[in-house]
């Protein structure tokens, strides 16, 4: 069938830059990934333990559109004791298929053909695409490595046009890992505010903060009514596969989210949800002795690519390092297919996270510290031999 | 004891081979200053030794049995269990001995070449000792955990895809 039958705007999508690295990648033997976007923890036990048991009661019909009664009250008392921030879990919470359906469907509530929505690069490679298939345009604003790759509130005021009718910010930051403080954060909600833009605020990584706890915007005066916190478990209670997230926000615009979540998705998996509820009750242990070994694992990656030469400042949380890979010369593309043919190391290059990613790789650290330990150790070989600073002795 | 030192202690009860450089990467402090944490530890005595866990059932020339043994004993004024514990634990052929809550006083595991030797052990050495009430003698027929670590578990394959955004 030819593709004269496929919608225009999809059309128009470009695969992801991601894609062609997963294809290369696949194709060799031998290859240490540091290109996995998830942990490398298996769900804690009790939580894998907790959906059995659901599955074995005969949980297996759907629950609520908003997801269990008992989740949503947990997730509410979770947002309450982390960031003081209170969310009726009788509307004002929607438990969702993964993060990636929270952004979806708040996009696709607030957008009307023709609005800009914000997105700040180097981001999370949906955020575009979700944007455009909503009818919305995104626009990019670049965070550069100059600030620690955290976005100014003048940047995101000189990008603002009548249409701007949202902001996707992501703090702990994938690609970057970058965390933007309480201040920051107050700093751009001025900006929100005075423009009287919706926040779009993707905080999956929240419990990875490392060095100080990641604050959430919604909790700065007068941003909670105009917030969409989106959150899950993919990351902090590694389940990834699990696909359960959720939102959080103003009651209209989460009425309207759980409206086409009700036509479209009906509900999230029932025994994920059984899963998620066992995580929030009992998964804090888990939760804390795998942020330990991802800061252990942080701080080892950081100190070896910078003896090798790639200048890499200290990410605050997530589990990505987004090292310069200028010095070499090469593009983040040239970069990291040579890396992987030569050394048989994946690595993201920067660019597909945005223009200005370009110039940066980004490193998973969420895989075991052998595999790191090796790793490093052929990157370093790799720079050795690829260096193009080193001057011929005359 | 600082937060370091109980970071430095858990990598180590994990995997008592890593190296110091990688360690010093890992909780951002000199090599140096690993050595003389390390050090330290040892002469706190909070660092005993350093063993490797062995799966013996994959080596086919070993020989070996192993018992858990439930022994109920009378406590001695003055010393407690602790004098009765220490007649025991010094016979070499004892791996460990955990004083217990519970319906019997001490649990002792017991290692030996042969079932007939570990029940030689018993009824011999351990029974006869004058404070020892009773024993229960449970012979170990498959290690599934040892210390944290699952044996049999060949499948530790990264079951995640290469490339992920």
């Amino acid at each position: 069938m030819s593709t004269s039958y496929l919608a225009n705007h999809v059309k128009e999508l470009q695969p992801s830059g991601i894609r062609k690295f997963f294809d290369l990648a696949s194709q060799m033997d031998n290859v240490i990934s540091l290109g996995v976007g998830e942990p490398d923890f298996v769900t804690p036990w009790n939580v894998i333990e907790a959906s059995y048991h659901s599955l074995e009661q005969g949980y297996t019909a759907y629950t609520a559109n908003a997801g269990l009664f008992e989740l949503r009250e947990e997730i509410s008392k979770y947002l309450q004791d982390t960031f003081s921030i209170s969310y009726s879990p009788e509307d004002q919470l929607l438990v969702t298929v993964g993060a990636s359906q929270a952004i979806d469907l708040a996009l696709r509530a607030i957008v009307d053909a023709g609005d800009e929505v914000m997105v700040v690069e180097p981001c999370f490679v949906s955020y575009s695409p979700a944007i455009s298939l909503a009818g919305g345009v995104p626009v990019a604003v670049s965070a550069t490595a100059d600030n620690e790759f955290k976005v100014t509130p003048e940047q995101i005021e000189a990008a603002i046009t009548p249409r701007t009718k949202a902001i996707v910010l992501c703090s702990p930051n994938n690609p970057t890992g970058a965390v933007l403080s309480k201040e920051e954060l107050y700093g751009i909600a001025q900006v929100v505010r005075k423009h009287d833009l919706i926040v779009l605020s993707d905080e999956i990584y929240a419990e990875l903060a490392y060095d100080e706890a990641a604050a959430s915007i919604a909790s700065v005066d007068g941003m909670k009514e105009r917030t969409i916190v989106i959150s899950g478990f993919s990351k902090s209670f590694a389940m990834t596969g699990w696909r359960l997230g959720y939102a959080a926000g103003p009651v209209a615009i989460m009425q309207a989210m759980t409206k086409i979540h009700q036509y479209t998705m009906m509900c999230a998996p029932t025994m994920a949800q059984h899963g998620a509820l066992e995580a929030l009750r009992h998964g804090n242990e888990s939760v804390r002795e795998m942020k330990t070994s991802y800061r252990q694992r942080r701080n080892f990656v950081v100190k070896a690519l910078n003896e090798m030469g790639l200048s890499c400042h200290l990410p605050g949380g997530a589990f990505y390092v987004f090292p310069s890979i200028k010095e070499t010369g090469y593009s983040s593309e040239e970069f990291a297919q040579k890396l992987l043919e030569e050394e048989r190391v994946a690595v993201v290059p920067g660019h597909v996270f945005g223009e200005s990613g370009e110039g940066y790789i980004r490193c998973s650290y969420a895989t075991s510290i052998k595999q790191l330990d090796e790793a490093m150790k052929r990157m370093e070989r790799f720079i050795k031999q690829n260096s193009k600073t080193q001057k011929p002795t005359v | 004891m600082e937060q370091k030192e109980i970071e430095l202690l858990k990598l180590l009860e994990k995997n008592g081979r890593m190296d110091n450089e990688t360690i010093s990467k890992m909780l951002d402090v000199a090599p140096a200053e690993v050595e003389e944490m390390i050090k330290k530890l040892e002469k706190e005595h909070a660092i005993l030794g350093y063993s490797t866990l062995v799966d013996w059932s994959t080596v086919y020339e070993y020989e070996g049995v192993a018992a858990l043994i439930d022994v109920k004993v009378t406590p001695v004024r003055g010393v407690g269990f602790d004098k009765i514990a220490s007649r025991i634990y010094r016979f070499p052929e004892v791996k460990a001995v955990y004083l217990m809550s519970g319906s019997y006083d001490l649990s002792v595991s017991v290692e030996g070449k042969t079932m007939m030797e570990v029940s030689r052990f018993v009824s011999d050495k351990l029974s006869t000792l004058d404070t020892v009430l009773s024993t229960t003698t449970h012979f170990i027929l498959k290690k599934y955990k040892h210390d944290g670590i699952i044996f049999d578990e060949g499948d530790d394959d990264d079951k995640r895809i290469m490339v992920t955004p």
